[in-house]
């Protein structure tokens, strides 16, 4: 299939971005790496009037750690995340995550803040924004403000970001070396969306769990903290009796869809697998 | 040239050596042309309105809106096309009381299955034909859609379709006698039902067409991504009425075929009819998304079956019932009961027993339709009989191979026949077997998997052995009154520069079709293979023939180019000892040189031999005709098809908490006949093995309740890819059919038609021990974890 006609634009900063959506009455859409949009457009599953290109924009781009806070512009590649020394050490969950998402080719043009903002339940980026605490930047016609990404995604495809508002940034709080961190994910091919994933991040000052994070994905209408499962881990030590609590709290935690291919069941299974042996790999090594 | 084919210590020994393809640099240079690639002067795009309904009485349609589009120089409906051209149906004679309704371009008043094409738009470019297609008002009525096998066979029952009295296509029964007694007597009886999911070819280009009517020279002149372009010249001519030699089909650079682009398609007969109306070139191309929802889809049977052996472990008869779903109606010409068909008729071969009773049922459903795909009944016929080898085996205490080794017909036994009527030549299934059981290293991986099991860790083996149908004479659609051609023809020609030119009716789709012919006529006339161009895929410049499908390539055309180098070759030696006052019978020609055949000093060479023909024919001896053009063409005698043999080996390892399945390796021991080209045949086998692992554990079309297809994409519609796929071992047994010099047989749907087999035995074999059981491909990891009982 063919896109319908549409309109281009290509501002060079930010304000330029936010008149050429204006002005195009709410039937626009930013582009960036185009990744998920392209295809949307040739389905013509969207069909927007005009495409604000915003790849040009010098102000989304940047890779910085200010203040115990690192900041990803919105344009941050997906390849960037795999490879940058400062995503490695203070938001590892992105850098453990991003081999898992697509392919090479993919990862190469697709941008961080297009996934984010597309907020797929399957994507890895959504989710281990949530297992991080990360804050959203946005800016639109009303001015700037930051969302904490557990306000950001709030149901299927949808996020806090109104209409003709753009993502500018992520704000992760900056990981230390006292951080340890497990991904992975059960896919069917390599580099499939997930049938499930999940992120963990805890901090182990001797042998019992201070604090926990997860964050699955692929198990919900949006990415999933698993408050439940945390909570079962905190104050203990990481043995098989607390895992197998974790695991069975994820019931709680996780509200997977329902479908002939993948039953809600298996995909709760899956998650507590996948928790079970990122757990038990973490537990391992401590 | 007295040697043997296949003795490689000739100048011009091509016969079975790994040359590399001579149109490979150019396609990965991106030079090739493909149909899409293709622009005509005054070219139009065609674009489709599909039913959203599987089924549907179409009240109104209002194309208004569309023709006042940008762009838009026709919109076509059913009624409009049906005019222009002569209905359908996709029946064969020798299927005894098959039905099915017949079809048309674009349907009159009803839809039959979800994403049928419905209105047709002609625009200057595609994007304008689908801005206009979205602009068309078509009012359904929903009909009740037939989805399910059983349902749709109870009396009553809604149909598919309204042009049919019911939903049975087709029904057909073998029955050798007694098969109740020896079951109630048998020592062990071990049954099944098995599932085996749909699927589709997924080429990686897209089904096209470009075609162009010349009104003025009343000329039909059709681009066409297809594998059989003498059957499309013979189909456009006799249904849209223009005389046979006023349409020409040519089939340029195709991406993948597998059986899939030989089938008529509805959009392909209405562009013939929208170039007609237009008066101008009007080429459509399908995308992916119509592609799963227009391309023939394959497989869809469920098959109960049951085996009986004795206490010792002999087959003693097999008994199965195979209900396969279709579309609405049967796919012309080749029709959608060939699989069902051959999955009756293939059950069992590899094995001695002779007391076999089978039924099928070739049920209608408001579904794409299904027909042939690589390894037509194959594997569903291979999956069930090899299981069915492995529940026995364990029930009368065997090993897999043992089995085997005790069931498989000798190698000494033939020529025999199954029970189900085919002959068969000469097979290796021992020799394959005990090859295979070496490649393995198999007692050595028995051991390994045992010592893994105590530590937690599932692997299994699977075996599976295999005959597959190649070579097929009119036996197989000939008699059914199809007119597609058993036989192909060869023109070649000597150049004034001594060159080759081949113009023959097999057809390349990437297997390599054009290099072995090459080698064959390089060979057989004794001239270099880069003197040879061989030309394919053109009706108006090759001789007709079946062109590309069952296997027939090499054996039948490798056969056709074989007997027409010779003959040419006695033209030129003839002429070369009149030029030389010599008799034909001293001379030879060897690496483009007429030589003494005894001592090979050279005479004169080729080139000087055809530059005498072509400009001197003066100083020729007087009534000397030069005739370095021969045209020779070959049908098959003998068999009616040259079954070939092989057996294959998987090893998986599988994930118990998962259910995903890691496959370890694959190999392949095959006996394709004489071997032309190792190189060809071993890609041909692991692209075979690929499609069959694509169909053990990932690809199926699957539809809802409502007959819609859930997964017509690509992100939801799982291909094999190299990630997933093991190294693919292959092992050769060389039993040439006596019935060609050549000595041929086919090797392209080998690897497809066990794999998935050798896959389902060896998933088994993993979930044997945990009390997991699975008779149902894809083996999705749902599948395995609901009979690992862990959902």
């Amino acid at each position: 299939m063919k896109a319908r006609a549409f309109d281009y634009a290509r501002p060079a900063s930010v304000a330029e971005a936010l008149t050429a959506f204006e002005q195009a009455d709410g039937d626009a859409s930013y582009i960036a790496g185009g990744q998920s949009l392209v295809p949307a457009l040739a389905l013509r599953l969207q069909a927007p009037a005009r495409l604000v290109d915003i790849a040009h924009i010098a102000e989304l781009r940047g890779i910085a750690v200010e203040e115990g806070w690192l900041r990803l512009g919105a344009l941050t590649r997906h390849v960037e995340l795999h490879d940058h020394p400062l995503v490695a050490t203070h938001a590892p969950l992105l850098a453990l995550a991003a081999p898992h998402v697509a392919h090479p080719a993919i990862r190469n043009r697709g941008t961080l803040g297009g996934s984010v903002a597309l907020a797929d339940p399957a994507a890895e980026f959504p989710a281990m924004l949530l297992a991080m605490d990360a804050e959203m930047e946005i800016t639109g016609p009303e001015g700037s403000r930051r969302v904490p990404a557990g306000d950001f995604f709030q149901d299927l495809y949808q996020t806090a970001l109104e209409p003709g508002e753009l993502l500018v940034a992520l704000h992760i709080p900056a990981a230390g070396p006292g951080h340890r961190c497990a991904f992975d994910e059960i896919a069917r091919r390599r580099g499939d969306y997930a049938l499930a994933g999940c992120g963990v991040m805890l901090t182990m000052p001797g042998d019992i769990v201070d604090e926990a994070r997860i964050a699955c994905l692929a198990v919900g209408s949006t990415p999933l903290r698993a408050r439940a499962a945390e909570a079962a881990l905190i104050g203990r030590r990481l043995d098989p009796d607390s895992i197998r609590k974790a695991q069975s709290a994820l019931a709680d935690d996780l509200d997977p869809p329902d479908d002939a291919e993948v039953p809600a069941a298996m995909r709760l299974h899956l998650a507590r697998v996948l928790l079970g042996r990122l757990l038990g790999g973490m537990a391992e090594a401590a | 040239m007295n040697a043997p084919l296949g003795s490689l210590d000739r100048p011009n020994s091509y016969i079975g050596r790994s040359v590399p393809r001579p149109n490979a640099k150019r396609l990965l240079a991106g030079r090739g042309r493909y149909v899409t690639d293709l622009v005509l002067p005054r070219m139009l795009h065609a674009a489709f309105l599909r039913s959203p309904y599987a089924h549907a009485r179409i009240a109104s349609i209002d194309t208004e809106a569309a023709r006042a589009m940008p762009g838009v120089r026709l919109v076509a409906t059913g009624a409009d096309l049906a005019g222009l051209c002569t209905p359908w149906t996709g029946t064969l004679d020798h299927f005894k009381g098959m039905k099915s309704a017949p079809q048309l371009p674009l349907p009159l008043e009803e839809v039959l299955w979800s994403g049928q094409a419905v209105v047709a738009v002609v625009a200057d470019s595609r994007a304008q034909a689908e801005d206009a297609a979205e602009a068309i008002l078509v009012e359904f009525e929903e009909l009740p859609p037939v989805t399910d096998i059983d349902a749709a066979r109870t009396p009553g029952a809604d149909r598919a379709a309204s042009g049919i009295e019911d939903n049975l296509c087709f029904r057909t029964r073998l029955d050798t006698g007694g098969l109740d007694a020896i079951f109630a007597g048998a020592a062990h009886v071990v049954e099944e039902e098995f599932h085996f999911g749909r699927h589709t070819a997924v080429t990686l280009e897209p089904r096209a067409i470009l075609a162009d009517w010349d009104a003025g020279e009343g000329k039909l002149t059709v681009h066409h991504a297809t594998q059989t372009p003498y059957q499309f010249q013979d189909l456009y001519s006799r249904h849209f009425g223009i005389a046979e030699a006023s349409v020409r089909v040519i089939a340029p650079d195709i991406g993948g075929s597998f059986g899939m682009k030989l089938h008529v398609y509805h959009e392909d007969m209405a562009v013939i009819g929208l170039a007609l109306m237009c008066r101008r070139p009007v080429k459509y191309v399908a995308d992916r998304m119509e592609s799963f929802v227009s391309d023939i889809h394959a497989r869809d049977h469920r098959v109960r079956a049951r085996m009986a052996v004795d206490a010792e472990g002999t087959i003693l008869a097999m008994d199965v019932d195979d209900v396969t779903a279709i579309g609405a109606f049967s796919t012309y010409p080749r029709t959608s009961a060939v699989e069902g068909n051959q999955v009756v008729r293939l059950m069992g071969a590899p094995y001695r027993f002779r007391n076999y009773r089978a039924e099928l049922s070739v049920v209608f459903q408001n579904k794409v339709q299904t027909s042939q795909y690589r390894a037509v009944g194959h594997p569903v016929a291979c999956a069930v009989t090899e299981r069915m080898v492995d529940l026995a085996a364990a029930r009368a205490g065997l090993d897999p191979v043992a089995m085997r080794e005790k069931n498989l017909i000798p190698d000494e036994a033939y020529p025999c026949d199954s029970p189900t009527g085919y002959k068969f030549e000469a097979l290796s299934h021992q020799a394959c077997l005990a090859k295979l059981k070496a490649l393995i290293e198999y007692d050595a991986l028995r051991a390994e998997q045992a010592a893994l099991r105590a530590r937690g860790i599932h692997r299994g083996i699977g075996i599976a052995s295999f005959v597959e149908i190649s070579n097929p004479s009119p036996a197989f659609y000939g008699i059914g009154g199809a007119r597609i051609s058993a036989q192909d023809g060869a023109t070649l020609s000597i150049t004034p520069s001594g060159e080759v030119r081949c113009l023959i009716s097999v057809t390349e789709q990437g297997q390599g079709t054009e290099t072995i012919i090459g080698q064959i006529v390089a060979d057989q006339l004794g001239v270099a293979r880069e003197k040879v161009r061989v030309v394919t895929g053109d009706t108006e410049t090759t001789p007709h023939g079946g062109a590309t499908w069952a296997c027939r390539g090499a054996g039948i055309g490798g056969e056709t180019a074989l007997q027409a180098a010779r003959r040419l070759r006695d033209n030129v030696l003839a002429l070369a000892a009149a030029i030389l006052q010599a008799s034909p019978g001293q001379l030879d020609l060897r690496d483009g040189r007429i030589v003494d055949a005894m001592g090979g000093a050279e005479r004169i060479s080729l080139a000087e031999v055809a530059r005498i023909a072509y400009f001197r024919s003066d100083t020729l001896p007087p009534d000397t005709n030069a005739q370095l053009s021969i045209t020779h063409h070959y049908a098959p005698q003998g068999y009616p098809f040259a079954f070939t043999n092989g057996v294959q080996g998987c090893h998986v390892e599988l994930d118990t908490d998962t259910g995903l399945v890691k496959i370890l390796r694959h190999w392949v021991v095959e006996d394709c006949g004489r071997i032309i080209n190792p190189l060809l045949v071993d890609e041909q086998v692991r692209g075979g093995v690929v499609q069959g692992l694509g169909a053990a554990f990932f690809e199926e079309c699957r539809y809802d309740a409502g007959g819609q297809l859930t997964n017509g994409s690509l992100a939801d519609y799982l291909v094999p890819m190299a990630c997933e796929m093991p190294d693919i071992v292959v092992g050769h047994v060389e039993t040439p059919t006596a019935d060609t010099v050549l000595g041929a047989k086919g090797c392209g749907e080998a690897g497809t038609a066990a794999a998935s087999a050798a896959a389902l035995n060896a998933v088994n074999d993993a979930m044997a021990p945990l009390g997991g059981r699975i008779a149902q491909i894809p083996m999705t990891p749902a599948r395995l974890l609901k009979s690992l009982g862990k959902i």
